[in-house]
């Protein structure tokens, strides 16, 4: 089992790429590998509830770990009490913890 | 004691330009803090981050002198991130690759980022933890 952690930085309601890095994280996730998705910059509007969450939250079910970075929703005023039902907040920190650990780190 | 971590992150984007450059530097900053020791490889517009001739501007719109718009140089920040580095016990080699700074004429880095290729990311990369490519698009 390979550890995959996609940092996805697009505005879903901008890009239509996201759908892509979905669908790759799902299939990834379906093969039996670790995956998480960390979304940084405007890739967390689509963390707050809404259509645009619907992907990420079907995602976690799935057993992929989302999180959202906590500066990132902060610059944009998103509280976390509006975050999708499985998406967490997260540091920065974890992300070059996933680098230190071998981990195949992709940016979106 | 663990072994020392070695990172590697690759930047494209120019300054002033992109969030993605914030973003960078973060990631370069949590991994200074850390004593790691990173490569970081600035291909294209990245390698007018360390630009010597950055200067600091007033804001005549908003009525600002350039002391109170403190305007963010990122030739600062790169110093910064290697004294941070240094300081915790670990090393930045920044890499700015040759071509694109001959492309866009800039020579003058501010000291400490060094020139290289691509083949300098392929060889970091092989003896990192792990790398991150984060691409203009």
């Amino acid at each position: 089992m390979a550890q995959y952690t996609f940092i996805s930085s697009r505005d879903p309601f901008e890009s239509r790429d996201c759908e892509h890095t979905m669908s790759l994280a799902s299939e990834l996730r379906r093969s039996g590998n670790e995956v998480t998705i960390f979304l940084v910059q405007n890739g967390v509007f689509g963390a707050r509830k809404s259509v645009a969450s619907q992907g990420w939250s079907k995602l976690a079910r799935e057993g992929v770990r989302i999180l959202a970075d906590t500066f990132s929703l902060k610059e944009r005023g998103i509280d976390h009490g509006r975050l999708e039902s499985g998406i967490e907040p997260a540091e920065l920190d974890l992300m070059v913890d996933h680098l230190a650990e071998g981990r195949r780190v992709i940016w979106h | 004691m663990s072994e020392k971590k070695k990172i590697t992150v690759s930047i494209m984007d120019g300054p002033f330009e992109s969030a993605r450059t914030v973003t960078a530097m973060r990631l370069i900053d949590i991994a200074a803090t850390r004593g790691y020791d990173i490569t970081v490889f600035a291909y294209e517009g990245a390698v007018s981050l360390a630009f010597a001739k950055q200067t600091a501007h007033a804001n005549a719109v908003h009525g600002r002198d350039a002391g109170e718009e403190d305007h963010p140089l990122p030739r600062e920040w790169i110093a910064a991130l290697m004294q941070t580095a240094t300081q915790n016990g670990g090393s930045i080699d920044w890499i700015n690759c040759g071509l694109c700074v001959d492309e866009r004429g800039m020579s003058e880095s501010i000291p400490g980022p060094r020139r290289g290729s691509p083949a300098d990311l392929w060889k970091a990369a092989e003896a990192s933890d792990g790398t991150l490519i984060i691409g203009t698009r």
